[in-house]
């Protein structure tokens, strides 16, 4: 990548006038945008993946730091003891199938004047567009004594892979009657339903396992998605609102707020109080990855962007995708990252060529696990609005599950969201 | 997993006809806005789902793919109707307008049904099931299920999703037409629930 745009236009130019371009697809194929892409999970490799598709004399390079991905979908599954951390896995040989350049390596600077990214492994690489997907990090400094040092004592498991195993082995490892502390962050976070759904499958666990424990959340919320199922599945499965309830949920207005922990003595402090867990599951409140606040482009914690085309309002020609970007009212899912990957794509396609960018229709799908044959979802479709600039959800469309759906639905629900898992992966990355 | 047998399509049709039509107007535009950019993003909300392609490796999501405009746009209507049971394509199905779905109709038509492995089969189930699905269903599903004009394609289709459909339709949640449902009937009476068990395991291996 030592060819400068402008001298590598000029090589292109000069081959194709001596030997015409018709013979030489390989010179054809490099007369294309180029694009960089960085961060390879689902935002970043679905937009790399389909940037190839949609256009493939488009030269496209996705940097991750990491061979393989562990994707955060049905990850608590695999808290519960109920799926191998081996099923999250992914490698990125499918996009290479599809033409993409994949470079294991970490961006050190993006400079968007010069149009070019710089890795630690001392490349440069220039770009017509670039797109970032860095996901999240964690706002460590809100929890007194929180760190991610603190992660290995107290993990918060929100990034799937050794963060999901130590878990999963700290709950094997609990006697019976063990207390297990959850934190549930304040919005905006990734995955909404998240905290909930792996609260249900915790319970799942220790109630076949462990039936004398309890599940203690400690929430900086007093509502959360999909909140009237996830109670009805407490109820059903594991005793929730009875003196004998596993799970004691405790709301913001009742102090659930976790404002510092003592990995030490396994102690969390709470507005309400201080409590003392056998396992803490800290979900720490979030903000953009860290790329997206090294180049510049995060704004009040998240990077701001035009929602037709996912283009940073900071910075032109960088765009921004994914659980880093402000795409309200889209959740903060893999669904709406892949939806999302698609419009970006096609808009910095067009806008590389200088053609118009299409107007998205996007969507959002998520199913949630609560017990045994026991799921639910929340759907919903969004039209882009671009004078307010706004991913607005089409009315008379989506919402979440019926609560008095019968048991077959509710059987039914977990049958599509083990496809829906199996499909989405193979849309990424396959 | 099909609705209507060949010859009966008049039904569907007064069906849309008296909510929304679809007509040929819509369909040579949609024809012409197959490549469009703003029809590839809007199919791209239907592969997370569905698979790349429509052509998905769960169990449970149907394959969408190469399946004819017409009932492609159909099974959206009933959907968006609640004439079809679902989980979450009910509410979805009401974020699409007319124009929309004959643009999604298209370009999922044009994408090839991919039969791709379906582990669970069981296979000691499929030579029975063959026999069976010659006597019951290949009149109206014909090339052993494939072909998918007017009734959806069976071959290769996923066999959870072929189960859950036979179960809405046996249960009355999904209308069958007539001669579908005494089809359904006489393999009821005659076979049982096995009979149909083994039918949607055959259907589902047919490469």
């Amino acid at each position: 990548m030592s060819i400068t745009r402008r001298g590598f236009l000029t090589a292109t130019a000069a081959t194709a006038t001596v030997l015409g371009v018709a013979g030489l697809p390989h010179i054809a194929r490099a007369a294309g945008p180029r694009f960089v892409v960085v961060g390879g999970g689902p935002a970043g490799a679905t937009t790399a993946k389909y940037l190839k598709r949609m256009d493939p004399a488009a030269e496209v390079t996705l940097i991750e730091a990491n061979p393989t991905y562990t994707t955060c979908f049905m990850s608590n599954e695999v808290l519960a003891g109920d799926r191998d951390i081996a099923t999250l896995q992914v490698g990125y040989d499918g996009l290479r199938g599809h033409g993409v350049t994949v470079v294991h390596d970490r961006v050190t600077g993006i400079d968007a004047d010069a149009k070019t990214v710089a890795t630690a492994g001392g490349e440069s690489l220039a770009y017509d567009r670039v797109v970032v997907a860095p996901g999240i990090d964690f706002r460590y400094d809100a929890i007194e004594g929180y760190s991610a040092e603190a992660a290995e004592v107290m993990p918060h498991a929100w990034k799937a892979g050794p963060q999901t195993t130590l878990l999963r082995q700290q709950l094997e490892a609990m006697d019976d009657g063990g207390t297990v502390i959850v934190s549930g962050p304040p919005n905006p976070f990734r995955c909404p339903p998240g905290p909930y759904e792996r609260i249900s499958l915790i319970a799942h666990y220790l109630k076949r396992h462990k039936p004398r424990s309890k599940i203690l959340v400690l929430d900086a919320k007093d509502k959360f998605s999909k909140m009237p199922l996830f109670l009805q599945a407490w109820e059903q499965f594991y005793g929730y609102g009875t003196d004998n309830s596993m799970i004691e949920w405790v709301s913001k207005t009742d102090g659930g707020t976790v404002t510092a922990v003592n990995p030490a003595t396994m102690e969390v402090t709470a507005v309400a109080g201080t409590f003392k867990g056998d396992v803490v599951n800290i979900i720490p409140p979030q903000k953009a990855g860290a790329l997206a606040f090294e180049a510049g482009l995060v704004e009040d914690g998240w990077a701001p962007v035009n929602k037709g085309t996912f283009e940073s309002l900071v910075t032109p020609g960088v765009h921004v995708l994914g659980d880093s970007s402000v795409a309200a009212s889209m959740p903060k899912s893999g669904s709406s990252a892949n939806s999302q990957a698609k419009a970006a794509a096609a808009g910095a396609l067009a806008l590389a060529k200088g053609e118009a960018p299409p107007v998205p229709h996007l969507a959002n799908a998520c199913y949630s696990i609560g017990g045994p044959d026991f799921g639910f979802s929340v759907a919903a479709v969004y039209a882009y609005d671009d004078f307010e600039n706004a991913l607005k959800p089409v009315a008379g469309a989506g919402g979440v599950s019926p609560l008095d759906a019968g048991a077959e639905a509710r059987r039914r629900e977990l049958f599509y969201a083990h496809s829906w898992f199996e499909n989405i992966k193979a849309d990424i990355w396959g | 997993m099909g609705t209507r047998p060949r010859g009966q399509r008049h039904w569907a049709t007064a069906l849309i006809a008296g909510g929304l039509a679809f007509g040929a107007p819509l369909l040579a535009a949609a024809q012409e806005a197959a490549g469009d950019p703003t029809v590839e993003v809007m199919a791209g909300a239907c592969t997370f789902c569905h698979g790349p392609d429509g052509n998905g490796l769960g169990a449970a999501t149907p394959s969408i793919a190469g399946l004819p405009v017409e009932t492609f746009e159909y099974m959206m209507q009933s959907y968006r109707e609640d004439m079809n049971p679902s989980t979450v394509m009910g509410r979805i199905a009401r974020g699409y307008d007319d124009e929309q779905i004959t643009a999604l109709a298209v370009y999922f038509g044009d994408k090839p049904f991919e039969r791709l492995p379906q582990p669970w089969i069981d296979q000691a189930l499929v030579a029975e099931g063959k026999d069976l699905a010659a006597e019951y269903c290949e009149s109206c599903h014909e090339n052993e299920g494939r072909d998918g004009e007017g009734v959806g394609i069976l071959a290769g289709q996923k066999l959870q999703y072929m189960r859950f459909s036979v179960a809405d339709f046996l249960s009355g949640a999904r209308e069958m037409e007539r001669r579908q449902a005494r089809k359904f009937r006489d393999l009821m009476d005659d076979h049982g629930p096995d009979g149909f068990e083994k039918i949607l395991n055959y259907y589902a291996s047919v490469k």
